[in-house]
């Protein structure tokens, strides 16, 4: 269990790395950032003591090696357009990028397993045709078009549900939370509806099929000739071995879940990591997007990581780092 | 009778209530929120439109391009280089501070060491103090634009932004990058107070009670400003009453708003003109003035202007938009395919050739797809187009490179005056006078060069009006460029916000004198 946490420390330390050098080397086809921290009508001569100044005109190597020094020292540098700590500016919009997936990952589980069984279980039974039919049309219709369409038929149209923003939010031991406002509950809905678009009808088909497989395996036949209830082979013996893949898959759709943060937040003018993000693009803020791309990368690596643990645990065939002198 | 008494006391109930109105909150959204609370940080719209909500400047433009008096209540010339402010008495700062000559001052000399503002006040040489409440502007050379200029004049409190900050750093230090006690603190004379900022959140103001200005309609005492950078996010929340009051419209959404009874729709003729410019020194074939004239004859503008921007915005054959001094009523646009093929036959191209052509896709309304659309006019006169589109981000540094035959540029005149347009867009390029700057085709007329350089030095509005008229019509017959159109400006505001007033071309809404109903 150490030897494997130590592993995948350095992992992690590699992947930041392997990051900040592509995040450094791809920084100046980004764009200009004089063009966005000055007026047009600035004159060129002005622009390029800035660019001294800023250290925008050193070599690659120089300005890489800077950027590491600093970012032992835990500073990641300064936004342009925030002025502060481009790694304090990502933190300060964390929770709700966090609060946003784990909303949508309540409304995946609390749909995906019941949803999953019963089309199993009950293949041609019209809600299970339902289902399917509309879970086609969830994956195939990209998420910003979703939450537009939700926008205008529950704010706009029928003015049900606020349109945009975060709402109220209160302060938890420095954790800014929207789960505990009835404001903030309220904004929080069409959000996270629109970023478990994506996910949901895949976890639906995902769980659909693993127990489709399970229902027809031996150890179920034999149950049944054993003359088990009908809930007790669903529910405990073969819902239970269809969540192990769906553990494995789910654990990496989380980071495609932050991924999808981008393009939601967007939409919903939500103040979070992932319209910082494109938000840093458009301004060409590099501190703010290497910084962006590092912490992303740190929280892919994490969540493997805790993925892995859970199915040891899950899983007791599964070992995490092999013992001295042999395999299994 | 008794009925009629009856609908007359209600009508008379009912002006009264509609006169008095009662203090109101606005709740609004633009695409972006400023980049800093120092007016004099970066040049830009979204600093201009903070300004004129925290601070007052020394006049301000009003709906027809004139000036209004605001904490100078009046000036005149004394002589060729300098025109004299009367500050106005009892102006008071958000901290209480009086607002006198010496306040002017500081602020002129701040902004003459803004790397963003020095450009402006260049042609200026001092701001002198008569007395407490009076100040003298000089220029170095007689320049017909003082007032325009003092419109970028806000007074700051010279006292509040005195001495340093914790940590030991100067407080009026104008920072680009990193914090400031500037950047985050501000002390105007202004309708409004910023009291609580979450940059790209939400920025909270409150009206300053000491307002000078009692004889303002406005009725706002509390603002919350939102930034929603998607458009279709923006008008969902006006439409859904989440706010009352968005800017920019998008296009596509224009007829939507106008037929919404809940809301009200303002548009207005705007003054940045698009243009595309053709390299000579790429392209031998451009040096040829027929060959340009081809190009500026076989671009359908009002065909754009109609189709891809919906009729937002008015096609142009110059510059200077109307109201300007240089605006030239002769110069229509010039669409006619067969004189095209005529000239480019002339110049002995009528079998074409091909060029590259760059232009931004998220900088100017529909900026691509008018790109897209000027390449298939070309066709038309065998000019093949190879055409490249990007975000802005990518698209300036590529600009400065010149790195296309064909680049499209937009621009505004920060003075409001039409010789700006063409300092930058069309003289000779100059790197130490820092003319021509964003001339990207390379045109040089020695005779435009003298007719501007002269301009700048003319304080007689007739005269300078003929001088800038006359550039117009030589950029125009030389087909220096090619004028696309003027962008339209839209707002739009849940019923009963009176918005019309207080827009301009300009786009600095006058927030301080909003009246909600």
């Amino acid at each position: 269990m150490f030897a494997f946490l130590v592993k995948r420390v350095i992992q992690a330390i590699i992947v930041m790395l392997v990051i900040s050098v592509i995040a450094f080397s791809i920084q100046d086809n980004l764009g200009d950032p004089l063009r966005e921290l000055v007026g047009q009508s600035v004159s060129e001569a002005e622009r390029q003591k800035l660019r001294d100044k800023l250290g925008l005109n050193d070599p690659f190597l120089v300005q890489y090696w800077r950027f590491l020094k600093k970012a032992l020292h835990g500073d990641l540098g300064t936004s342009y357009f925030f002025k502060r700590p481009a790694a304090e500016v990502i933190l300060d919009k964390l929770p709700a990028t966090l609060e946003l997936v784990f909303g949508a990952t309540i409304i995946i589980v609390v749909f995906s397993v019941p949803t999953g069984v019963f089309t199993a279980i009950y293949p041609m039974h019209w809600l299970s045709r339902f289902a399917m039919g509309v879970s086609i049309v969830g994956i195939s219709i990209p998420v910003f078009l979703t939450a537009i369409m939700l926008i205008y038929v529950f704010a706009v149209q029928l003015g049900w549900l606020p349109s945009f923003g975060r709402g109220d939010t209160v302060l938890v031991y420095g954790w800014s939370t929207g789960f505990l406002t009835k404001d903030g509950l309220v904004h929080l809905i069409l959000p996270c509806i629109a970023l478990s678009s994506i996910i949901l009808p895949l976890f639906i088909r995902l769980i659909r099929a693993e127990m489709l497989e399970v229902l027809e395996s031996e150890y179920v036949k034999f149950a049944w000739a054993k003359g088990l209830s009908r809930r007790r082979i669903w529910f405990l013996h073969a819902l239970k071995n269809t969540l192990l893949p769906v553990i494995t898959v789910g654990g990496v759709q989380i980071g495609t879940l932050i991924a999808y943060t981008i393009l939601t937040e967007t939409v919903f003018q939500w103040p979070g990591m992932g319209f910082l993000f494109l938000e840093a693009v458009n301004r060409v803020d590099t501190p703010l997007i290497i910084a962006y791309l590092i912490v992303v990368g740190l929280i892919f690596v994490i969540t493997n990581t805790v993925v892995d643990l859970i199915y040891g645990l899950v899983n007791p065939t599964v070992k995490l780092a092999r013992p001295h002198g042999g395999g299994e | 009778m008794r009925k009629l008494i009856g609908l007359a006391a209600i009508a008379v109930l009912g002006a009264v209530l509609s006169v008095s109105a009662v203090a109101a909150t606005l709740k609004m959204a633009y695409d972006a929120d400023p980049v800093s609370m120092d007016p004099h940080e970066q040049l830009s719209g979204g600093t201009l439109q903070l300004s004129h909500m925290i601070f007052d400047p020394l006049v301000r433009w009003n709906q027809e391009l004139g000036f209004d008096a605001r904490v100078a209540e009046r000036w005149q010339r004394i002589d060729d280089k300098t025109v004299r402010f009367h500050l106005r008495k009892g102006v008071r700062f958000h901290t209480g501070n009086e607002m006198t000559a010496l306040d002017v001052r500081w602020t002129f000399d701040r902004l003459k060491r803004s790397p963003d503002f020095k450009g402006i006040f260049a042609p200026f040489e001092a701001c002198n103090i008569v007395d407490k409440y009076t100040i003298d502007l000089v220029t170095k050379e007689p320049y017909p634009l003082v007032l325009h200029t003092a419109t970028y004049i806000f007074p700051m409190d010279r006292k509040y932004y005195d001495g340093y900050d914790a940590k030991g750093r100067p407080k009026d230090a104008i920072v680009k990058h990193g914090d400031a006690f500037a950047s985050t603190n501000a002390s105007g004379t202004g309708p409004f107070i910023v009291s609580k900022r979450e940059q790209g959140v939400r920025v909270d103001f409150t009206r300053f009670g000491g307002y000078w200005d009692k004889n303002s309609p406005g009725n706002v005492d509390k603002i919350v400003f939102t930034p929603i950078k998607e458009a279709p996010t923006r008008v969902a929340a006006l439409l859904s009453g989440d706010v009352d009051f968005i800017a920019p419209v998008p296009p596509a959404d224009l007829d939507r708003i106008d037929k919404d009874s809940k809301v009200d729709l303002v548009t207005m003729s705007g003054t940045r003109i698009i243009t595309f410019q053709l390299n000579q020194n790429r392209r031998p074939e451009f040096k040829d003035k027929r060959v340009r004239q081809a190009i500026v004859y076989a671009i359908n503008n009002e065909g754009i202007v109609k189709k891809i921007m919906r009729g937002f915005g008015t096609a142009a054959a110059q510059q200077s938009p109307k109201g300007y001094l240089g605006y030239n009523p002769n110069l229509k646009p010039r669409y006619d395919l067969k004189k095209a093929k005529q000239l480019m036959k002339a110049a002995g191209y009528e079998k074409g050739f091909s060029v590259t052509m760059m232009a931004p896709n998220n900088r100017y309304v529909n900026d691509d797809k008018i790109a897209v659309a000027v390449v298939g006019m070309l066709a038309k006169i065998n000019i093949k187009v190879d055409l490249k589109t990007m975000p802005k981000a990518q698209y300036w540094p590529k600009y400065d490179e010149r790195a296309a035959d064909i680049m499209m540029i937009g621009w505004h005149s920060d003075t409001e005056d039409s010789s700006n347009f063409t300092e930058f867009l069309a003289m000779t390029p100059d790197t130490v006078t820092g003319y021509g700057q964003y001339n990207s085709g390379n045109y040089s007329n020695p005779e435009v060069d003298k007719l501007i350089i002269d301009s700048q030095k003319v304080t007689d509005a007739k005269k300078r009006t003929m001088m800038l008229k006359k550039v117009e019509q030589i950029l125009h017959d030389d087909a220096a460029f090619v004028p696309l159109h003027w962008q339209d400006r839209a707002w739009a505001a849940r019923k009963g916000v009176d918005i019309a007033p207080i827009v301009n071309v300009m786009n600095f809404p006058y927030l301080g004198d909003l009246v909600i109903k």
